[in-house]
């Protein structure tokens, strides 16, 4: 739906956009994230055919951006940072106005555009000036002029940022079914919560090259290094580890005892406790795993193959009689991926070749 | 076709709508359409019964009425200017013209949807403010212009409105501010202010057909004006956050440029630089050479309409004798030096006053100008032929010598303006009309300074001090 190969824009003495290549399929939402400045929207303009590319070429819906310009836009629904809307009209007259535009069937026409008032929720604000809208209505009625022609690709510039909850959810529902509905999507947003919940791919761009690209999972993989693991407790881990000595030194428990009579250099401010990482050497990990972490009744580790260690961290710590709660992967924010790769620190070729791979 | 004018007129349609919702346009409007071709009304009476009163020449109010016939109707034509210089720059000062560039419209169909939306309103009150004027003065005057004039003024309201809007869409098209356009609307405005003083001449003289002049040449104007908007329509720069500030230091900097190019000596760009000006100045240079040859035919052709009188006879038999050829040039002064430099500084005046024209004319006021001197070249010719000379030897006498010389000087100032002026309607590839515009000029100057100045100082030269002498001789060998 949307191939991008090496865009380029410079004006005059600028590179807005520096060989950016994009692949996305009918179905897929690619999310674009990036600083302000660093390309999105020239990118997205060079994909409607309103910014001509210096360099480079990409074909969406099948055409030629530079070739065919008036079937590219034809085939895009476009919602613009800025929302374009005319404030004297009102939403029925706008939407059938860009209908008309778009060359949709006037009874079609009537159709969709009751549909899209009414999905956004603007049925009953339809034949009030636009100008008397709130933000969040005016960003429903843009994205509804965006869908309204029923456009097999949408490029969408921050489709919720002045919704509330509500609305975002209901903009965020319709995505996810425009997505079934095999549309190719390319969101440019800052919302990181939103591009992690809606996006198959995630490309960051940074002073208008794309430096990271790929899932949401093969970025955080390639940027914060393996997933993590965590394992809960149900009792303070260095008293199990105590317990797990003494009943290497006394095979029979010491029942009716409290965990301090029991292990009493385990109570908080022991030099029991100035030898810590001792303790951690007590852990019952198999090879290939590595400790991250620990906490009072929990530690984290990583895993160089999940599949075939975490059932053996599980199995060792099980046959220790080690009181497991739960072992669950430590969500990792897609915040701390778009740091990393916006940072000066992220090595654009190098993350972008993992992406490919 | 149709289908796609179609889709033009949406355009047109919602934004002639917005301006009818729109009181700041509404007012001034209805003020032009009700209350103005009232008071012309009032003002037609006064003067009709200031001129009966009087006893004075009914001729008066018989050229007035008319004339406040095409005030009447021009008047709401001015608001169009309003609504066109804002209808690109003010949506881009908006950002409203985002969604609009993203959609499947043609370059063409935003743009002819915008100027006939800037027509639209204004031509309706126009016509609206004249049939009011006309009920009046059928009422209190029982008058009612010719069927003719009344389709002329009519025709001539539209023409103007076209005119101004296609002129201003230009400007809106090639700002990103309203404030920017307004400033640059001066450039309609005084031209503008000019053709109407130019036609009110006409309707006082009554010169009824020479509106239909008027109006051909307005549309050849909106035309050309039309043509210039669309080839330098970009959707890019419609979208550019520059400001509009005029960036003289700039300007100068890529006229130099481009005026030296490669040149590290004068040698190397008097041969080089300006060599390749001339080359690419090879197309308008043939069309020149063309205009060269219609305006001597056009001359001679005025010369046979023109009744010859007993002072042309006598001027052809001074024009045929050597001896009193001599004595005339000598008694007026006409082989002395001092006549070289005044000859010289009067055809770069020419030069300079005609590319001043050009500017404002896409070069066609240049070329016209330009294309005089030929017309009177042809007229003397014709002229003497008539007279009984030989055409021939009237010319070889009397022209050819300096002739050799100024003519080419001439089909290349032509040629450099013509050029000026197509830059202006001709998309430039990879360049904003600014700047193609200081590279024609560049070549401008080149073939200026470089080629017709000294071709018209060495043709003062020789029509001086070679021409008559050369006549003399022909005509007292002959």
């Amino acid at each position: 739906m949307i191939e991008a190969d090496g865009l380029t824009k410079q004006f005059d003495d600028f590179l807005a956009v520096d060989g950016v290549s994009l692949n996305v399929q009918a179905g897929e939402v690619l999310a674009l994230l990036g600083p302000n400045g660093a390309g999105k929207t020239t990118t997205v303009r060079m994909l409607t055919s309103v910014l001509r590319p210096t360099r480079g070429r990409a074909r969406v819906a099948g055409y030629d951006v530079v070739q065919h310009p008036a079937r590219v836009r034809a085939a895009v629904g476009v919602l613009t940072e800025q929302h374009g809307l005319y404030g004297r009209m009102n939403a029925q007259d706008y939407l059938e106005f860009f209908g008309q535009i778009y060359r949709i069937e006037k009874t079609v026409l009537r159709q969709k555009v009751n549909q899209y008032l009414t999905t956004f929720g603007l049925d009953e604000a339809r034949f009030r000036q636009i100008g008397e809208y709130s933000k969040g209505m005016r960003q429903k009625l843009a994205l509804a002029r965006a869908m309204l022609h029923e456009p097999p690709v949408l490029l969408l510039d921050e489709p919720t940022s002045a919704m509330d909850p509500e609305s975002a959810r209901l903009v965020r529902d319709s995505l996810a079914s425009l997505r079934s509905a095999k549309r190719a999507i390319v969101l440019c947003t800052h919302n990181l919560l939103e591009a992690e919940e809606l996006a198959d791919q995630i490309a960051i761009i940074r002073r208008g090259k794309i430096v990271a690209r790929g899932s949401p999972g093969e970025l955080k993989e390639r940027l914060l290094g393996l997933p993590e693991y965590e394992v809960r407790l149900a009792f303070p881990l260095k008293s199990i580890l105590s317990l797990s000595k003494d009943r290497q030194r006394h095979p029979e428990p010491a029942e009716g005892l409290s965990q301090e009579q029991r292990h009493p250099e385990l109570v908080e401010g022991s030099p029991q406790e100035q030898r810590y990482p001792e303790l951690v050497e007590g852990l019952p990990l198999p090879a290939g795993i590595s400790l991250t972490s620990q906490g009072e009744n929990w530690f984290r580790f990583r895993s160089e193959d999940p599949l075939v260690f975490n059932p053996r961290v599980l199995e060792a710590l099980v046959a220790r009689q080690w009181p497991v709660v739960s072992l669950h992967e430590v969500p990792r924010s897609l915040e701390r991926v778009y740091l990393q790769a916006v940072q000066a620190g992220a090595a654009p070729d190098d993350l972008t070749e993992v992406a490919d791979a | 076709m149709l289908e796609k004018l179609r889709l033009a007129l949406v355009i047109t349609r919602r934004e002639t709508r917005d301006q009818l919702r729109d009181w700041r346009i509404m007012v001034p409007l209805a003020l032009l359409t009700l209350f103005f071709p009232v008071l012309m009304d009032v003002t037609a009476q006064q003067i009709v019964g200031f001129v009966i009163k009087q006893g004075g020449a009914s001729i008066l109010y018989e050229r007035l009425i008319p004339f406040l016939l095409m005030v009447v109707g021009f008047f709401p034509i001015t608001v169009s200017l309003v609504i066109a210089l804002e209808s690109f720059a003010g949506e881009t000062e908006r950002r409203s013209i985002e969604p609009l560039l993203d959609s499947p419209l043609e370059d063409w169909q935003l743009y002819v949807g915008k100027l006939l939306a800037g027509m639209a309103a204004s031509i309706g009150a126009s016509y609206l403010g004249t049939i009011v004027y006309l009920i009046g003065l059928k009422l209190t005057l029982n008058w009612l212009p010719p069927p003719v004039l009344l389709v002329q003024i009519l025709i001539l309201s539209a023409v103007q409105a076209l005119v101004m809007v296609s002129g201003a869409v230009v400007v809106s098209t090639q700002t990103t501010s309203v404030r920017a356009a307004n400033l640059l609307s001066s450039f309609i405005i005084i031209p503008m202010a000019l053709l109407l003083q130019v036609e009110s001449v006409i309707m006082f003289w009554g010169l009824y057909d020479i509106l239909w002049w008027a109006i051909l040449g307005q549309i050849v104007l909106a035309g050309m004006l039309v043509r210039t908007g669309l080839a330098h329509f970009n959707r890019e720069e419609l979208l550019g956050r520059e400001l509009d500030a005029i960036d003289l230091g700039g300007s100068w900097r890529l006229f130099k440029k481009s005026f030296a190019g490669q040149a590290r000596s004068f040698g190397y760009w008097y041969l080089q630089e300006v060599k390749l000006a001339l080359g690419r100045l090879r197309l308008p240079i043939a069309f020149m050479a063309l205009i060269t040859l219609v305006g001597v035919w056009m001359g001679m052709d005025i010369a046979y309409k023109i009744p010859l009188t007993q002072g042309v006879y006598q001027w052809a038999k001074t024009a045929q004798d050597g001896m009193m050829l001599e004595s005339f040039l000598k008694s007026n002064g006409l082989l002395m030096l001092m006549s070289v430099l005044f000859i010289w500084l009067n055809n770069l005046k020419s030069v300079l006053l005609l590319s001043f024209l050009a500017f404002f004319s896409f070069g066609v006021a240049g070329v016209i100008g330009l294309m005089v001197t030929l017309v009177v070249l042809g007229v003397l010719t014709g002229v003497a032929a008539q007279a009984g000379i030989s055409p021939v030897l009237f010319a070889t006498a009397y022209f050819l010598p300096h002739g050799l010389l100024e003519v080419p000087a001439i089909v290349i100032t032509g040629a450099a303006l013509l050029r000026l002026g197509t830059t202006l309607v001709t998309p430039a590839k990879g360049q904003t009309i600014g700047e193609a515009f200081i590279h024609a000029l560049a070549d401008w100057a080149k073939v200026i300074l470089g080629v017709v100045i000294p071709l018209f100082f060495l043709a003062a030269w020789v029509e001086v001090l070679i021409t008559p002498r050369f006549a003399i001789a022909l005509l007292s060998i002959w």
